[in-house]
C-alpha cells in the first residue's frame, strides 16, 4: 500500500525552549481515514503544523504522497488541504469570497474556482449563506466553511484538527456523514479529535501522542481488541431487579437505580450470554448501553502508563 | 507551480489588495485627500502669497509635487503594513501560506496592492491640485519611474514593519516618528539650498530628500538633487528591501513558528 504521509524522526523545539515534539514517526496509507489522539499539549497541532508547513520543523523529514516536502514544496501543496482548529480567514469578507480567493492562490481559473465554491458550498449547508459576511456565520458554519475552503483544490489528502468542536451533536453527525462520503471517494482523512467516540466511528488507524512522542500506532480494530472488559448498562423492570442481580452474579452484577443493573463482560465473553441468562429466567431487557466509550478507556489507560 | 497558476495567484492576491482598501475608502482614500486639500488652502494658498517665490517657482507649484509623493509614501507603506498584519492578526495568512504560492509571488502581491492605493491616492492629489496651481510636467517619463519606485520601496518597507509587528502599536511607530519626520524634513515645503551647509549635508542623508526632489525635477525641471544619483538611490534601496522581505518570507520570521 502507498503511504500518503510519511514523517520520520521528527522533533519541533519552540523558541521558547518547550519539545512539542521529540523524533515521532508515522506513516499513513492513501486512502486512510486516521485518527492522531492525545491530550491537550501533545503535539497534535505540532505535528499538522509542520505537515502542513505553518511551523518550523527543528530535524527529521516529511513525505507528502512519496514526495519530501522541502525537495517539491510547491506539488506537495497542491496534495493537501488544512482545516485548523482555529478560525483562521478574514471576518469581513464574504463567505463565496474566502473559498473562490483560497482557489485562486491554488492557481484555479475563476470560473473552476466559482463551480467548485459552488459545489461546495452546496454540500457543506452554506449556499444559503454564501453572500453573507463570514463574521455573521455560528460556529458551526464557520467549521465548515473552512472545511469548503480546504476542498476548494480538490487535494487527495485532507488534514482536520479537531473539526467538530463545539459543534451541537446533530450538525457533528452530517459532518461525520460528509467526511466518511469523502474518504469513500478516495480522499485520505487525518483527523485529530478530543472525541473519542468521533474517532472510533470515522476511523480505520490511530496513533496516539503524548508529550511529543507516538505512545501507540495500530488499527481501530487491534486497539480496541486489547480493552480487557466492557461495562454495559441494562434496563430492567423494577419488580425484576433483585432477581436480575443475583442472576448475573458471575458478571458482578450490581444495581445502579430502581431500573438499571450494571454488569461486566471479561474479553472473549459476550453480552450476549448477560441476555440469554436473562431470558432463561424469564426477566426482559428494554434496553443496553455501554457505561463508557470503549476507545475513551484506552485512551486514558494508554495516557495515563506513559505519566 | 506553472507559470499560469503564479499568474492566477498573483492577480488573486492583488484583487483581494485592491478589494480591501476600495471597500473601506471612507477610511484609506477620503482622509489623504482632505489631508493635502487642506495643506494647499493653508500653505500653498494662504501661508504661500506671503512666502512668494522657492527655487524660483512659485510656492504653490513647488510643494504641489512633494505633497503628491508624500500621499504616495504614507499610504503604499500603510496599505501593505496594515494589510499584512491584519492578515498575520487574524491568521488569515495562513491561508496563502498553505498554498504552493511563491514567496516572490506574495510578496508581489502585497507590493502591488501598496503602489495600487499610493497611486489611487497620488492620482486624487493631483486632481484636487488642479484647482489650486496650474501644473505642467516637465519630464513625463521621470515622474513617472520616480513615483512608481518610490511606491515600490515603501510598500516593501511596510511589509517588513508588518513581518516584526506584534501589536497594532508597532504598525503606527514607524510612520509616526520615522517616516513623518524624514518626509516633512526630505524638503517638500523648502528648498535645501535656503539651509546652512551643516543642514544641507543632514538633509543629504534622507533617502526621502532624494525622492521628493527627483520627482519635483519631474513636474518642475528643476531640482536640489543629481537625478542620476536619486535613481541608484532608490534603486539600491528597491533591490535591498526585496532581497530582505524574501529572507524573511523564506525564513518565516513572525508568520512561522
Amino acid at each position: 500500500m502507498k503511504t500518503a504521509i510519511s514523517i520520520k524522526q521528527l522533533c519541533k523545539t519552540y523558541d521558547n525552549g518547550f519539545e512539542a515534539l521529540r523524533g515521532i514517526s508515522l506513516e499513513v496509507e492513501q486512502g486512510d481515514f486516521f485518527a492522531l489522539l492525545g491530550p491537550n499539549g501533545a503535539g497534535k497541532s505540532t505535528t499538522i503544523g509542520v505537515i502542513s508547513t505553518l511551523v518550523n520543523r527543528s530535524s527529521g523529514d516529511v513525505e507528502v504522497f512519496g514526495r519530501n516536502v522541502d525537495a517539491h514544496v510547491y506539488e506537495t501543496k497542491l496534495d493537501f488541504g488544512v482545516v485548523p482548529q482555529e478560525v483562521n480567514f478574514n471576518l469581513f469578507e464574504r463567505v463565496e469570497d474566502i473559498v473562490i480567493t483560497q482557489a485562486g492562490y491554488y492557481g484555479l481559473p475563476r470560473s473552476l474556482a466559482k463551480e467548485r465554491s459552488d459545489k461546495y458550498l452546496k454540500q457543506l449547508g452554506l449556499w444559503d449563506k454564501r453572500r453573507d459576511r463570514s463574521r455573521s456565520l455560528s460556529g458551526g458554519m464557520k467549521r465548515r466553511l473552512m472545511i469548503a475552503r480546504a476542498l476548494v483544490h480538490e487535494p487527495r489528502l485532507l488534514i482536520l484538527d479537531e473539526p467538530t468542536a463545539g459543534v451541537d451533536i446533530e450538525l457533528r453527525r452530517s459532518m461525520w456523514d460528509f467526511l466518511i462520503e469523502l474518504n469513500r471517494q478516495g480522499t485520505t482523512i487525518i483527523l485529530t479529535t478530543h472525541y473519542l467516540e468521533e474517532a472510533e466511528q470515522l476511523c480505520r488507524n490511530i496513533a496516539i501522542i503524548d508529550n511529543g512522542v507516538i505512545i501507540e500506532n495500530t488499527s481501530m480494530k487491534s486497539l480496541l481488541a486489547e480493552i480487557d472488559s466492557q461495562v454495559f448498562v441494562l434496563d430492567i423492570p423494577e419488580s425484576e431487579l433483585t432477581r436480575a442481580v443475583l442472576c448475573l452474579e458471575e458478571f458482578n452484577a450490581r444495581s445502579l437505580d430502581d431500573q438499571s443493573v450494571e454488569v461486566t463482560v471479561e474479553r472473549g465473553g459476550s453480552v450476549n450470554s448477560v441476555i440469554v441468562r436473562l431470558e432463561k429466567v424469564g426477566i426482559a431487557v428494554s434496553s443496553m448501553r455501554n457505561k463508557t466509550n470503549r476507545l475513551e478507556q484506552l485512551f486514558i489507560s494508554k495516557v495515563s502508563n506513559n505519566e | 507551480m506553472y507559470a499560469n497558476h503564479k499568474r492566477i495567484a498573483f492577480k488573486t492576491i492583488v484583487i483581494k489588495e485592491i478589494r480591501r482598501f476600495s471597500r473601506i475608502w471612507v477610511q484609506t482614500l477620503v482622509p489623504p485627500a482632505i489631508t493635502i486639500a487642506l495643506y494647499f488652502v493653508i500653505f500653498g494658498n494662504l501661508v504661500g502669497r506671503r512666502v512668494g517665490d522657492m527655487g524660483g517657482f512659485q510656492y504653490m507649484e513647488f510643494i504641489v509635487p512633494g505633497l503628491i509623493m508624500m500621499s504616495v509614501i504614507q499610504n503604499s507603506y500603510s496599505n501593505v503594513v496594515s494589510s499584512f498584519f491584519s492578515q498575520k492578526f487574524q491568521r488569515s495568512i495562513e491561508e496563502l501560506l498553505v498554498s504552493p504560492v511563491p514567496n516572490y509571488v506574495i510578496l508581489s502581491g502585497f507590493v502591488v496592492g501598496g503602489m495600487a492605493r499610493g497611486l489611487a491616492v497620488g492620482v486624487i492629489v493631483t486632481a484636487l491640485s488642479l484647482f489650486f496651481a496650474d501644473i505642467q510636467i516637465a519630464h513625463p517619463l521621470i515622474t513617472v519611474t520616480v513615483i512608481l519606485l518610490t511606491s515600490v520601496v515603501f510598500s516593501l518597507a511596510g511589509f517588513i514593519n508588518a513581518v516584526y509587528a506584534n501589536s497594532f502599536d508597532d504598525i503606527s511607530i514607524v510612520p509616526t516618528f520615522v517616516l513623518t519626520p524624514l518626509i516633512y524634513l526630505g524638503g517638500v515645503f523648502y528648498s535645501t539650498q535656503m539651509l546652512p551647509p551643516f543642514w544641507q549635508a543632514i538633509s543629504a542623508l534622507n533617502p526621502i530628500f532624494y525622492m521628493v526632489n527627483t520627482f519635483r525635477y519631474g513636474f518642475l525641471g528643476s531640482s536640489d538633487v543629481d537625478v542620476i544619483w536619486a535613481f541608484i538611490i532608490l534603486g539600491v534601496f528597491a533591490v535591498s528591501l526585496y532581497g530582505g522581505c524574501i529572507w524573511l518570507l523564506r525564513h518565516g520570521t513572525g508568520i512561522r513558528f
